[in-house]
């Protein structure tokens, strides 16, 4: 197949070879005088594309086309129809539509806020519904998500723990050692883990783990219009998806938070003995008789808390996906990040609550 | 009559212990708008994947443009691939990029074109497609069912191919907009000079835009022919097909 070619004859400029589509940006435009046509007489393929650059040629020259085939003609007339409207200059963007724009994002955002509250809202009716009717309750589904939300998440947090265990330890040593105080080191890492660590990562790692596959299972099923199917059957998908999923979370969080203050104790036990020398009895007696119960309650009491947000969070997005992919993968990892944010704002506003309580 | 464009020969396809296809053999015409028919299950869609490419057939051998489509080196594929565009039944486009983009997609992949030629290309594309101006940048997502299929069938044309393999074009339209998709493929194959492979469950299309009909039954292509021929062929499979309700309810109606 030759490519195009405009050559002069006569006064007219003569387009021979085959114009297509892998050629339409290299055609040589002769410049100089002006042609009175374009002649197709030695045109032998022209696609869509070629009818574009030859109509967008004749229009630049100011020529005419002529010695088109009918079938030519047909394509060039086709294409001609389609050309975009004249009119396409987009309006330059001002101030004023910055400012809207401002405007409306807030706007969104406290929206979205107000529909997550009202989403909590829904699920505890839906609680207090099942609390006056408990059969209601999918006994199945809150166990195999308990299942998977609590003990597939034990090996990863229990690990994760007791190696901050280690880490809190190990700094807290090198510190307190220059002071002579190393059997400080026990309360450090008791008060550290028990109140704060030992929950907030767990729920970090949960948040991660779980608020995706909540948004994730539900987005595809609304995807396949699987939670439309479950409405046109007279079942409420947030008693039949959600709740489960949350109760399951709530149920199984603290549990996760025991192990993890076991585990970050464990660690820092160990730490302490192989650097410090403080053996594990030694260790133990100090954490019972010197560490208050209240640090080990201040930590429980968030769980429930942390459990809930998580769960509203993934779940409210999975129902919010569209129908789309794009909009699963976004929301997945939107809930993923507002879990984890959220569970840290709340943390920050329980230790500012239990210091005004003193505990 | 010259040489098919598309030439199957001796296919068998087989799902484990479920043969689909034994020793099928089809042609398809340059420049022809061939329908392929079956019951469900009988492999319509899976034999527009093979001669694509996209599924290896168990044996038989597969030729288009002359070219062998199995066992083929890849850049000898990828220049071959160029040359057909498959619009697949849910329109298949890039959730991830606007109507535009999508039927960019292609030409950005293929082709080395300007960003300006591309766009003003693959706007013409979507226009001639018949979609609003302002469906040109909207995702995939806002757009209904029928302007998915159109959107796809603009991706599917947006390299001029000289096949375009469309699967269940019409399905899931309401007539309006099936008639409109129907006249739409006639009217670019007589622009284009397209050859179109079509599998459709649509008796309207049929009798509206086929120039031959291929029906596929017993693993094998029963027979190919002009629908009206088509009719006279004494099988209780294509009786059932033509002579049904809505066969005759089709036939009528041209």
């Amino acid at each position: 197949m030759t490519g195009p070619r405009l050559d002069w004859s006569g006064d007219s400029l003569r387009l021979s070879g085959a114009l297509s589509i892998t050629d339409v940006d290299d055609i040589a435009v002769p410049t100089g005088a002006k042609p009175r046509r374009i002649l197709l007489t030695g045109l032998t393929r022209l696609d869509t594309a070629g009818a574009w650059r030859l109509l967008d040629l004749s229009d630049r020259l100011d020529a005419p086309i002529e010695g088109a085939t009918p079938s030519h003609a047909a394509l060039l007339e086709t294409v001609r129809r389609n050309l975009a409207p004249p009119d396409e200059v987009p309006a330059p963007k001002r101030l004023r539509d910055v400012i809207v724009n401002l405007g409306r994002t807030v706007w969104a955002r406290l929206r979205d806020a107000l529909d997550l509250t009202a989403f909590l809202g829904g699920f505890v009716a839906e609680i207090a519904r099942l609390l006056r009717h408990p059969t209601r309750l999918r006994a199945t589904s809150l166990a195999h998500h308990m299942q998977a939300v609590g003990l597939d998440a034990v090996p990863i947090v229990t690990l994760m723990s007791f190696l901050i265990g280690i880490v809190v330890a190990f700094q807290g040593a090198s510190q307190l050692q220059r002071f002579g105080a190393e059997i400080f080191v026990v309360d450090l890492i008791a008060i550290s883990v028990l109140r704060e660590l030992g929950i907030l990562l767990t729920a970090i790692i949960v948040a991660g783990r779980s608020a995706s596959a909540f948004t994730a299972a539900i987005g595809s099923m609304k995807m396949r219009e699987e939670v439309d199917a479950l409405r046109a059957l007279g079942l409420d998908p947030v008693t039949i998806l959600v709740a489960p999923r949350i109760l399951a979370l709530i149920l199984t969080l603290p549990i996760l938070g025991i192990l993890a203050n076991i585990a970050g104790l464990a660690g820092g036990a160990v730490m302490a003995w192989l650097d410090l020398g403080i053996s594990p009895t030694a260790f133990i007696s100090r954490i019972a008789n010197g560490i208050g119960p209240w640090h080990l309650a201040v930590g429980l009491i968030k769980a429930p808390f942390f459990a809930l947000i998580i769960g509203i969070v993934g779940c409210r997005n999975g129902l919010k996906v569209g129908g789309d992919a794009e909009s699963l993968g976004r929301l997945t990892s939107a809930s993923v990040v507002a879990a984890i944010f959220l569970v840290i704002l709340a943390d920050a506003i329980f230790s500012v609550f239990f210091a005004l309580m003193g505990v | 009559m010259t040489d098919p464009i598309i030439k199957v020969r001796d296919l068998t396809t087989r799902f484990g212990d479920h043969l689909v296809h034994e020793a099928l053999d089809l042609d398809v015409r340059r420049g022809e708008i061939l329908g392929v028919v079956g019951g469900s299950g009988t492999g319509k869609s899976v034999l527009l994947r093979q001669i694509t490419g996209l599924l290896t057939p168990a044996a038989g051998q597969i030729e288009v443009f002359g070219q062998p489509v199995t066992e083929t080196d890849p850049d000898a594929f990828r220049a071959l691939r160029r040359r057909w565009g498959v619009m697949f039944q849910g329109g298949a486009l890039f959730s991830s990029l606007t109507v535009r983009e999508n039927v960019e997609a292609p030409m950005r992949e293929q082709l080395d074109l300007s960003d300006e030629t591309r766009e003003t290309l693959a706007a013409i594309k979507v226009r001639m497609v018949g979609l609003p101006e302002d469906a040109m940048h909207k995702p995939p997502s806002a757009l209904s069912g029928g302007m998915r299929k159109r959107a796809g069938f603009a991706r599917a044309i947006a390299l001029d191919p000289e096949i375009v393999f469309l699967d269940e074009p019409t399905a899931g339209l309401d007539p309006i907009g099936a008639a409109a998709l129907d006249a739409l493929v006639k009217q670019l194959r007589d622009a284009l000079g397209l050859t179109v492979f079509l599998v459709t469950h649509d008796l309207d299309t049929l009798h509206a835009i086929c120039d031959r009909v291929a029906v596929l039954a017993e693993r094998r292509v029963l027979a190919t022919a002009p629908l009206a021929e088509l009719r006279q062929i004494d099988h209780p499979w294509i009786r059932d097909y033509f002579g049904g309700p809505r066969g005759r309810a089709a036939s009528k109606a041209t």
